[in-house]
């Protein structure tokens, strides 16, 4: 299994997270001459594998894995990967993999790089400092872990099927001491930001509660609804169905503007399929104008409400 | 109760960042560091429980540049105890950062280890997971709330989407930290300068770590910026009119 590349399925409520698919793609063009194998946990779940680009899929089915579970999951990959003994494991800089992968570097002892979004032979390359800086590693030996941030790889590279599924036995699940109990859905009743073809979203660039209204009334004028990046829900200036980003929504709108966001990986996984992206950000190295279609570095006070004026 | 909340230092991205001679490291020479925001909410989230249900909340730090003011500063805020380890950790990475750390924190009867779900400089993963695979215990990261229940904790994992994991789990437990229930509180100045008088900054002398990243950095390289957005200038009444032609030309 020496040159076996191992891509760790990811899947939430019976459908398959595109990463998967993204990772699989990406696995192809590393296995030389070894096999993509990809591993699925689940209960009843085996039918998830039906479009998997791999030359194998293994598929560990139990009740505890019915739902994802940190400790469960945890246990039955590193238990995959130590029996198995693949050259990489690529796993999704996800919630579920944020959890899996650091646990396969210990348990199994085998470098980790994380954030990563370009992965050649043992050098991958991450995204540090709020994407501001790439950073290429070279690992030691030829054995390593990424956790890959979602949208880094096309997805339709890894979308295939015909992969033979194979079971493998789970480890020992009793007496596990984190217990899933349910998913909460998100709040209803508020506006869906992912069916607005406009967006205007806001960033920590509007440094109080009390400015708000000057991006609303851009919102207002464009008929678009307002959006924010994470430290604005996290200081509930707004409510958490307004987030854009990974932990956040998704959204593809017509047009996306951006005020005083910086551009955080994580914000931008959520908007970067957008049609149009205008970013307002004093500063000129911010991420976001890497993704923007127009940039504007003036003051945010000064400009919006003047665009305001003239739309 | 014991609530042990690891912190770090991280480079304030408010800064410029600009690449040293050597082509693979941040040049830190005048770089302004600041504690990692998810430390700040691990911090914040172990405040709130301690108010709720009593405790000790334990903040602890691997010895490095400002790390004092930092461990100051999180006992102005609340903390019952502040621990520096002591070593020569410069530079180390997160695997070999929570192996020493687990050193100390499994002498310490922890209940709860709280901290960041992530940072921007983990190269090679992240603290939180690391941390509990050293300390043998379960762990949930990407957590937004936490509560206590006897001898269990019910945490929030956030997914993508808004959608919410709820788990059960029986302590010690190890929770990376996304968000605190609350906006993370601040502490004037004052407030620090006090503790760094009233406070006992405790040093345990942390172990050798034994582990490495196992990767070096081969090259550090700014992102392409080509391709990228093409910049509107010029007073704000320019500025705007252009853009409400573009936005225009686009609805």
């Amino acid at each position: 299994m020496a040159n076996n590349i191992f891509v760790i399925a990811e899947h939430l409520k019976g459908k398959v997270d595109d990463v998967t698919y993204e990772m699989l793609g990406k696995a192809k063009e590393l296995a030389a001459g070894g096999q993509v194998v990809a591993v699925l946990l689940g209960s009843g779940a085996k039918g998830l594998a039906a479009d998997f680009a791999a030359d194998k899929v293994l598929y560990v089915d139990s009740p505890e894995l019915a739902e994802y579970n940190p400790e469960a999951y945890g246990k039955t990959i590193a238990s995959l990967v130590s029996a198995h003994a693949p050259k990489a494991v690529l796993v999704a800089y996800t919630s579920q993999g944020v959890d899996i992968a650091a646990g396969i570097c210990v348990d199994c002892d085998m470098p980790l790089v994380a954030y990563a979004t370009g992965i050649s032979g043992n050098h991958v390359t991450s995204q540090l400092y709020g994407g501001k800086m790439n950073v290429e590693s070279a690992v030691d030996g030829d054995r390593f872990v990424a956790a890959v941030i979602p949208g880094s790889f096309p997805a339709a590279a890894g979308k295939g099927g015909g992969a033979a599924v194979e079971d493998a036995p789970a480890p020992d699940l009793s007496g596990l001491k984190v217990k899933f109990k349910k998913l909460i859905e998100p709040a209803g009743g508020d506006v869906d930001i992912t069916q607005s073809p406009i967006l205007v979203s806001v960033g920590r660039g509007i440094q109080s509660e009390d400015n708000l209204p000057v991006v609303q009334a851009l919102a207002d004028k464009l008929g678009g609804a307002l959006s924010s990046s994470r430290p604005i829900v996290d200081a509930k200036w707004l409510p958490k169905t307004r987030q854009v980003g990974k932990s956040g929504l998704k959204v593809k709108p017509k047009l996306y503007i951006a005020v005083g966001i910086s551009g955080a990986p994580e914000h931008i996984e959520g908007m970067k399929d957008a049609e149009c992206i205008i970013a307002i950000n004093t500063d000129p190295k911010a991420p976001i104008f890497s993704y923007a279609h127009y940039g504007v570095t003036e003051d945010l006070f000064d400009v919006v409400p003047a665009l305001v004026d003239k739309l | 109760m014991n609530i042990i909340v690891p912190i770090k230092q991280v480079p304030d991205l408010v800064e410029e960042l600009e690449i040293d001679s050597s082509g693979k490291d941040l040049d830190r020479e005048w770089l302004k560091y600041k504690v990692n925001e998810f430390d700040d909410h691990a911090l914040e989230e172990a405040l709130l429980l301690k108010e709720a249900h009593g405790g000790a909340v334990i903040a602890i730090a691997l010895d490095g540049d400002d790390i004092d003011k930092a461990l100051y500063a999180a006992a102005a805020k609340g903390a019952d105890r502040v621990v520096k380890v002591t070593g020569n950790y410069a530079g180390i990475s997160n695997r070999a950062a929570a192996k020493v750390l687990a050193g100390v924190i499994g002498g310490m009867n922890p209940g709860l280890v709280l901290t960041g779900v992530q940072s921007v400089e983990d190269r090679d993963g992240q603290i939180a997971v690391l941390l509990a695979h050293y300390l043998g215990l379960p762990h949930v990261s990407v957590v937004t709330g936490v509560e206590v229940s006897g001898g269990n904790v019910t945490v929030h994992k956030e997914y993508g989407g808004g959608m919410v994991a709820e788990f059960e789990a029986s302590m010690p437990v190890v929770l990376g930290v996304q968000a605190a229930r609350e906006t993370p509180r601040y502490v004037p100045v004052a407030r620090v300068r006090q503790a760094m008088k009233s406070t006992e900054l405790e040093e345990i002398a942390g172990g050798d770590p034994g582990v490495s990243s196992g990767s070096s950095i081969s090259r550090m390289f700014k992102p392409e910026t080509g391709g990228g957005a093409e910049m509107i200038s010029g007073s704000a009444a320019d500025v705007a009119a252009k853009l409400a032609e573009i936005i225009k030309s686009k609805m």
